[in-house]
């Protein structure tokens, strides 16, 4: 392995730890605070308006400053952007059903990830149905092509 | 005791930042959009990348680390839904996010602060139907 291979591994690690870390810290892991807030019938709980908050704040800056200041960055030589802008049909179909699916247990793919740890056995069963709904999603895709 | 701000608890405003930062970071250096489930089914493709494997380990284990030295701060506190919800719920999951393009992660967090359209629409979309779904349909079918 080359020195910058690991330099990138090492940089990747650590962005998921300190997401997963966020994950934690903010509440976002537990699907019962994610529930509680998505739930406006019941006893409603406002702490996701501060994770969304917080990181969209931190985002927007960061997204619309980088670019500006950095040709490209510090370890790759150019920025993965993705460039499409139009509004289709699988775009609203698929994540009205992740939707769906986020509504009904309160996971959505980093806090099912940070469940892996956290001691419970929902996150494996969970992130495996995940698995298996992207590639079936995949196999349909293409036979309807 | 627990300090708010907006009434919001500061943990949550601190978490969020944390999450804020690690998508800028990973841009900042690799390049990379911190879309969590494009990562995710990109890292059994062909091209994986160790980098992709290596962003996915550090969720758990950033996560797991912070519950070690704060356990009492965040637990689960719904009911287990049981296996059959938790493998529909998943399944819908990775069918909408690899159809839709994206999770909480890439739309949310990323896309927003890229001000990219299809996040915008992504973002309500999703959020009304995790409303709809978790305040009508779930206690409807008994969650």
């Amino acid at each position: 392995m080359s020195f910058s291979t690991g330099l990138h591994g090492l940089v990747s690690l650590v962005m998921g730890a300190l997401l997963g870390a966020g994950l934690y810290v903010s509440g976002m892991s537990d699907p019962g605070k994610v529930l509680g807030f998505l739930d406006v019938l019941g006893p409603w709980n406002p702490a996701l308006m501060g994770v969304l908050g917080g990181a969209v704040i931190i985002s927007l800056i960061g997204f619309q400053s980088l670019p500006q200041q950095m040709s490209r960055p510090w370890l790759e030589s150019q920025f993965y952007v993705p460039t499409r802008r139009d509004v289709d049909r699988p775009l609203v179909v698929g994540t009205l059903l992740f939707g769906i699916g986020w509504g009904l247990v309160g996971y959505c793919p980093g806090p099912a990830l940070a469940g892996l740890a956290l001691g419970n056995g929902e996150a494996p069963i969970f992130l495996l149905a995940m698995l298996a709904g992207g590639v079936v999603q995949k196999r349909w895709e293409a036979r309807n092509k | 005791m627990q300090e708010t701000l907006f009434g919001i608890p500061v943990s949550a405003w601190l978490g969020g930042i944390m999450i804020g930062l690690a998508a800028v970071g990973l841009f900042a250096f690799l390049g990379r959009i911190a879309g969590i489930s494009g990562i995710f089914f990109a890292s059994f493709g062909r091209d994986g990348g160790l980098w992709r494997w290596l962003f996915l380990a550090g969720i758990p284990l950033g996560g797991g680390v912070l519950a070690y030295f704060m356990p009492t701060l965040n637990g689960v506190t719904r009911p287990n839904p049981g296996v059959v919800w938790l493998i529909v719920a998943g399944f819908l999951v990775g069918w909408g996010t690899r159809m839709g393009s994206g999770c909480t992660s890439g739309h949310g967090v990323c896309g927003l602060g890229r001000l990219s359209p299809r996040s915008l629409a992504a973002v309500g979309v999703f959020m009304v139907a995790g409303v709809l779904t978790a305040s009508l349909l779930r206690h409807w079918v008994g969650l």
